[in-house]
């Protein structure tokens, strides 16, 4: 499949709000699997990283639920392109850097993503819209055996999963939901979140992963220890810790409502204000501006159709997506800005003002 | 809390910084921090210290590199990243504080490649009876040494790969020795349960 008609296909995230998405926007397992006594793909020697790529991505097209799948070699990407799939987060910002001697595959629906040769020989991604951490383990540790049968991993009986970094040896995994939070951070509560969520050995992170600045009000929430704990029961604690947080956030967003509804009313008339009439916008002021627009339909303020098109804006106005939409190959921060501020003029024109402003 | 260096002493020093984006933690007692020279945030390296201790003294002295990637220790201090797998076998000694100090535990308790697990199960079974044919053989119990013998040549010669191995062999295996059973984690397990919550109360209960 070619990438535009790949980048056509609306990603499964967006076509199909999972369960309990209006907080728990997505759900992803990722597994790190290396080859039995080759070198770690950081290490490996430019032919034999080659030569390993190839094997690897075959082993991968081969699989089932790869069938019709994207499937490229990262040197045959351009930097957009590479940018729009981090957007997607089907491949980390690592693995865009990547050139010759990685690849990369994605299934049709995009929910499935198979780096090779990032860090790890293999990272393998399941991603599902809504709070599905289960059922995006069960396909994952199906793709997993699929390829165990081609795919010799290297494994230490006492060590498990053996991979590049000491932080992944063992399960090889990491779980992570990305959740939208607005009603916990209008209220200041986020920190006391944060800690909490790191004694319980798990860590919250911004937007597109490490070292990323939490905009539009989403955070990543995943585990960190891959050593010493059974798969399940990773996903097991994350998923309860997942379970609180939604409570807290469905709590500060009815206290939002009957308390301080002349706050929730102000944030949200001034993100419609300004995103309505704004012709130079950053991304990181429209997610934001964004978040507050989705928190106010989630609140019945703006009809319940008015959903599917925010929701969009927050993939569309990230600067690979928008660039990606104009066909330009050249832009400056500045031509996106204003590009991105007159695509959402357009849409929210359509949307009409938020119920609580008219009582 | 004790130290994590000397193990012996309270830890009163609790160190936190930010490797590769990952965060890592060590408390240390009053002495052993002086020693490590933690007043001095600037002149001290925690991932010297989860390398083991001294690490970077050691790296200069000994120069370990894996014997299949050639990797060195050094390359890990620069890169933070190992060469290959059997690199855990040759630094095992260094790494083995750095996991301690990263994950919950130093065994990997989770799935197992179906292979493996099958290769584990064949070495165990043989293991246990190579040790039932001795004892028979010392009990001169020959008839059973004999059928036990027949069986480890069986499973040695492949033959006993399982669904082929006749139902006698697994059944006297079965109820002699009961085997510990590594194959894959059940995924079925795993059903959705619908989220319920309780409904919302005072926003003060952040206890997680």
């Amino acid at each position: 499949m070619n990438l535009s008609d790949f980048f056509a296909q609306t990603s499964e995230l967006l076509s199909h709000p999972g369960p309990h998405s209006q907080i728990v926007v997505s759900s992803r397992v990722r597994l790190a699997r290396n080859l039995d006594k080759k070198p770690f793909p950081g290490w490996a020697k430019k032919p034999e990283r080659i030569a390993l790529m190839e094997e690897m991505k075959s082993a991968v097209d081969f699989l089932p639920q790869m069938v019709s799948a994207f499937s490229e070699r990262m040197e045959n990407l351009t930097l957009l392109d590479k940018q729009v799939l981090v957007e997607r987060h089907l491949i980390s910002c690592e693995h865009a850097q990547k050139s010759v001697g990685s690849a990369i595959v994605v299934n049709p629906s995009q929910t499935l993503s198979v780096m090779i040769n990032e860090e790890d020989h293999l990272r393998i991604q399941a991603i599902l819209p809504g709070f599905e951490l289960k059922q995006a383990f069960s396909i994952i540790a199906q793709i997993d055996t699929g390829l165990e049968e081609h795919l010799p991993f290297a494994f230490h009986p006492k060590l498990g999963y053996l991979t590049a970094c000491p932080s992944n040896v063992g399960t090889g995994m990491r779980v992570s939901a990305m959740l939208h939070l607005p009603g916990l951070v209008l209220l200041e509560h986020m920190n006391k979140i944060i800690n909490s969520v790191n004694k319980m050995g798990l860590v919250v992170r911004g937007l597109h992963g490490e070292g990323t600045d939490a905009i539009g009000n989403l955070f990543q929430i995943s585990n960190q220890i891959t050593l010493g704990e059974k798969e399940e029961d990773i996903i097991e604690r994350l998923h309860v810790v997942i379970q609180q947080i939604f409570h807290h956030e469905t709590n500060a967003r009815t206290i939002l409502l009957k308390q301080q509804s002349e706050t929730l009313k102000d944030q949200i008339g001034r993100a419609y204000g300004i995103l309505n009439h704004a012709y130079s916008i950053t991304t990181k002021e429209s997610l934001n501006l964004l978040s507050l627009i989705k928190l106010g339909v989630d609140l019945n303020l703006f009809p319940r159709e008015v959903s599917y098109p925010i929701d969009s804006l927050f993939m569309e106005a990230q600067p690979a997506h928008l660039q990606k939409s104009a066909q330009l190959l050249k832009m400056t921060s500045q031509e996106r800005d204003s590009l991105r501020a007159t695509i959402i003029r357009d849409k929210l024109n359509k949307i009409p003002e938020p119920l609580l402003l008219k009582e | 809390m004790f130290c994590d260096v000397c193990n012996t002493k309270e830890a009163t020093v609790f160190l936190t910084q930010m490797i590769e984006g990952n965060v890592q933690k060590l408390n240390l007692c009053e002495s052993c921090s002086k020693l490590q020279g933690v007043h001095d945030p600037m002149g001290f390296a925690l991932a010297d210290m989860l390398l083991g201790l001294g690490a970077a003294q050691e790296i200069e002295k000994t120069s370990i590199s894996c014997p299949v990637c050639g990797f060195s220790q050094r390359d890990f201090k620069k890169r933070g990243r190992l060469g290959c797998g059997a690199c855990y076998d040759t630094f095992t000694e260094g790494l083995s504080v750095m996991l301690r100090n990263m994950h919950r535990g130093m065994v990997h308790t989770g799935k197992v490649p179906i292979k493996i697990a099958a290769a584990y199960k064949r070495a165990s079974e043989l293991e246990k009876l190579k040790k039932l044919l001795t004892s028979a053989i010392q009990k001169e119990e020959y008839e059973e040494a004999g059928a036990y013998r027949d069986l480890i040549q069986k499973i040695e010669s492949g033959e006993g790969d399982h669904e082929k191995s006749n139902d006698t062999c697994q059944k006297i295996i079965q109820e002699m020795l009961p085997l510990e059973d590594f194959s894959k984690t059940t995924v079925e397990k795993f059903s959705i349960k619908p989220l319920k919550l309780p409904p919302p109360e005072s926003s003060e209960d952040f206890l997680l």
